[in-house]
C-alpha cells in the first residue's frame, strides 16, 4: 500500500486489519467512533466479525472471550469508556489473555469533555482495575508510528499473553497524516494450541482453564509472583526516542501529541543556540527509567510537559531520583500546551 | 433384547473429584446433567464453558472441558467473544440469579437479543448462595434473606423477576424454557431441555436459555428434604415450568 492521507482513527483500524485482527468488539464514544465504524464496514467482508456491545463493560468481556481463543482481538474507546472496561482489563490481565485496547483519551474526570487529553496516564500505567497487574502501554506520536505500534501491539499481546494498551489522544485520533500501512506478519508467538480455549482435541483431550481465581492464599501469591516476573521480562520492550539529547543542558520529557509540540519548541530554541533535547517515552509501561536517569545525570533540569495536571512527571521524578531538578508544565480540559508556552518555560529555567 | 443401563460417572466429569456443594444443592445435579449430555452428544473436546461468580465459580474443577472464568454477570459477553471467534465450538454459560438477573441484566438481555448461538443454563435458587444468603432479584415475596430479614417487601424491593417471561418478549431468542431439579420427574424433564439447548447450538440455531429452579437448603434455613418440598410448593407456583419459546 502506498502512502495515503488518513485520519488517525482510520489508520489505526486499517493497521489492525493488516496485522490480522479480524474481530472487533466496541461501544460508541467520542472521539474514536471512526474505528468501530470502519471495522463494522470491513470485518464482515473478510470473514471476521464486528459486534456492537451493549456497553463498554460488555465490550471488554467480549474482547476477553475472543482473546481466550488465541485470536487477535481489539477494542477501542475513550476515557470514560476505559473506566468502565477496567474491571474486565483486570480479569484479562489476571487470566493472562492477549488483547489490544486503544484509548483515544479525552478530558476528565467524570464525563469531562470530548477534547484531547493525556489525563489517563495513571489509569493506563498504574492500573484502573483491582489487583497487582500491569498493561504494556504504548504511546504513538505520529500516525505512522500509531500504525506500527498498533501492528506490534498484537504480537506483544500474544507473546506475553497480556493486555496491551495504546494510549492515543483526541488529536492523534482526529488529525490526518500521510501513512503507509503494510500487511503485517507476526513474528514468533506461542501457538494457540499451547494454551488457548478451543484446542482440547489438538491437545489430545487435555483442557485449558483460564482463570484468576485462586482461593488458597499461597496459590494466589504464586500467581502474582509469576505475573510480576512476566512484567519484569517486559522491560526488554522499552522503547523511547532520544531527540537532540547528546549535549542537552535542559531535557524535556513528553509523550504522544505533546511530544510533537515540544519538538517544535526544541527546534526553535536550538536555532537560538539553547541546548535543549527531549526523551520521548514510547512505552509508558515499561517506562524508560534507566535511559532517563542516564540522560538526567548530564543535565541541570528536566521539564515534563503533559496534557494533564501532572502524571508522567511522577515516573520521571522517580527515575531522575534527584540527579537533576524536575519541573512540570501542562494544561488540562482539552487545551494543548503551545510551542510558545514551552519555549517560555525553558527560557525561564535558563 | 433386554437393555442394560449402567449408572456410572459421566466421562465429562473430572476424575476423582467431589463437589464442594452443600447437601441438597441443585448445582451438583445440574452439573451432572450437563456432563451426561456432553457425553451423549460426544462434544467433550469441542465444548467451552464459562464459569460464573457465585457458588459454581469452581465448576471447572468438576466438568472436564475447556473453561474461562467470567466476571460477575459478564458471562454472556465473554461467551459472545468465544463463540464469535470459534463458531465451530459449543459454548455455554452457567449463571446464578444474582449473576444473571441482577448484575448481569444488560448482558443477558443483549446476548438473547443478538441471538448469539450459545446455550445458557440459569440456576435460580431465589437467593445469593456464596455470599451467604442475601436477597436476590428472584427472592420471593415474604421470603427471608440476610438483607431482607423481615421477608421481601414488594413496596421496597419490587417483585421477583421472571427471567424466562422477560426474555420471551424479545423476538430474537430461539429456545426459552424453565425446568426444576426438585424431584426425579422434573430432573428427567430438565435433562431433555438442557440437551435440546445444546442440540440447538450444534445445529447452528439461535440462542437457547434454560432456567433451572434449584435449591439452597443452607441459605433457606431448611433441610434438603424441606428445600425440595419448598421448591415445589412455593417456587414453582411463582415460576411456572414450561417452554416459553421454541423457534416459533
Amino acid at each position: 500500500m502506498a502512502r495515503v492521507l488518513m485520519k488517525g482513527t482510520e489508520a489505526i483500524a486499517e493497521a489492525a486489519i493488516q496485522a490480522g485482527c479480524n474481530y472487533f468488539f466496541g461501544y460508541p464514544i467520542t472521539p474514536q467512533n471512526e474505528i468501530p465504524e470502519y471495522m463494522s464496514a470491513k470485518l464482515p467482508k473478510i470473514g471476521g466479525a464486528y459486534v456492537q456491545a451493549e456497553s463498554e463493560v460488555a465490550a471488554i468481556n467480549m474482547v476477553m472471550g475472543g482473546g481466550s481463543t488465541g485470536t487477535k482481538i481489539m477494542t477501542t474507546s475513550s476515557s470514560p469508556g476505559i473506566s468502565l472496561m477496567s474491571e474486565g482489563i483486570s480479569y484479562i490481565a489476571g487470566c493472562e489473555i492477549p488483547a489490544v485496547i486503544v484509548n483515544v483519551m479525552r478530558g476528565g474526570p467524570g464525563l469531562g469533555g470530548i477534547l484531547p487529553s493525556q489525563a489517563d496516564y495513571f489509569q493506563a500505567t498504574k492500573g484502573g482495575g483491582n489487583g497487582d497487574y500491569r498493561l504494556l502501554v504504548l504511546a504513538p506520536s505520529t500516525l505512522q508510528e500509531a500504525v506500527e505500534i498498533t501492528q506490534m501491539a498484537f504480537d506483544l499481546a500474544l507473546k506475553y499473553r497480556n493486555p496491551v494498551m495504546i494510549l492515543a489522544d483526541g488529536f492523534m485520533g482526529q488529525m490526518m497524516e500521510a501513512v503507509e500501512i503494510r500487511e503485517h506478519v507476526s513474528g514468533e508467538i506461542p501457538p494457540r494450541e499451547s494454551w488457548a480455549l478451543g484446542c482440547m482435541g489438538e491437545r489430545g483431550g487435555k483442557r485449558s482453564i483460564l482463570k484468576s481465581l485462586y482461593l488458597n492464599p499461597e496459590d494466589l501469591e504464586q500467581h502474582n509472583i509469576k505475573l510480576q516476573k512476566k512484567y519484569r521480562e517486559m522491560e526488554k520492550e522499552v522503547r523511547f526516542e532520544a531527540y537532540l539529547c547528546e549535549d542537552a543542558e535542559i531535557l524535556l520529557s513528553a509523550f504522544g501529541t505533546t511530544a510533537r509540540i515540544a519538538r517544535s519548541a526544541i527546534n526553535n530554541l536550538r536555532n537560538e543556540g539553547i541546548k535543549v533535547g527531549m526523551l520521548r517515552p514510547i512505552t509508558l509501561f515499561p517506562f524508560p527509567s534507566r535511559k532517563l536517569a542516564e540522560l538526567a545525570s548530564g543535565t541541570k533540569h528536566v521539564l515534563v510537559v503533559e496534557m494533564n495536571m501532572g502524571q508522567m512527571v511522577e515516573d520521571v521524578e522517580a527515575a531522575v531520583c534527584g540527579k537533576a531538578k524536575v519541573s512540570f508544565f501542562g494544561h488540562a480540559g482539552g487545551i494543548a500546551p503551545s510551542v510558545r508556552e514551552i519555549e517560555d518555560r525553558i527560557r525561564a529555567i535558563l | 433384547m433386554k437393555e442394560i443401563k449402567i449408572y456410572e460417572r459421566p466421562k465429562a466429569w473430572a476424575k476423582g473429584v467431589h463437589t464442594h456443594y452443600c447437601p441438597g444443592c441443585g448445582h451438583g445435579i445440574t452439573h451432572r446433567l450437563i456432563c451426561e449430555i456432553i457425553d451423549e452428544l460426544g462434544i467433550q473436546n469441542d465444548t467451552i464453558g464459562t464459569a460464573p461468580v457465585g457458588c459454581a465459580a469452581l465448576m471447572y474443577d468438576y466438568i472436564d472441558v475447556d473453561f474461562c472464568e467470567a466476571a460477575h454477570g459478564r458471562a454472556p459477553a465473554l461467551a459472545t467473544g468465544i463463540k464469535r471467534t470459534r463458531p465451530d465450538k459449543i459454548v455455554f454459560t452457567y449463571q446464578g440469579d444474582g449473576d444473571l438477573a441482577s448484575i448481569g441484566t444488560a448482558e443477558i438481555i443483549h446476548v438473547a437479543n443478538r441471538g448469539e448461538k450459545l446455550t445458557t443454563i440459569f440456576i435460580n435458587n431465589a437467593i445469593y448462595g456464596m455470599t451467604g444468603g442475601q436477597m436476590a432479584p428472584t427472592t420471593l415475596i415474604g421470603q427471608k434473606a440476610t438483607t431482607c430479614p423481615f421477608g421481601r417487601d414488594p413496596q421496597l424491593a419490587g417483585y421477583p423477576m421472571r427471567m424466562c417471561e422477560l426474555l420471551a418478549t424479545l423476538e430474537t431468542p430461539g429456545f426459552i424454557t424453565r425446568v426444576s431439579v426438585a424431584r426425579p420427574k422434573y430432573i428427567i424433564e430438565a435433562k431433555k431441555a438442557i440437551k435440546q439447548a445444546f442440540q440447538n447450538q450444534i445445529e447452528g440455531k439461535g440462542y437457547s436459555f434454560v432456567e433451572v429452579l434449584s435449591n439452597c437448603p443452607t441459605n433457606w434455613g431448611m433441610t434438603p428434604v424441606q428445600a425440595f418440598e419448598w421448591t415445589e410448593s412455593t417456587m414453582i407456583p411463582h415460576y411456572p415450568l414450561g417452554v416459553f419459546k421454541n423457534f416459533e
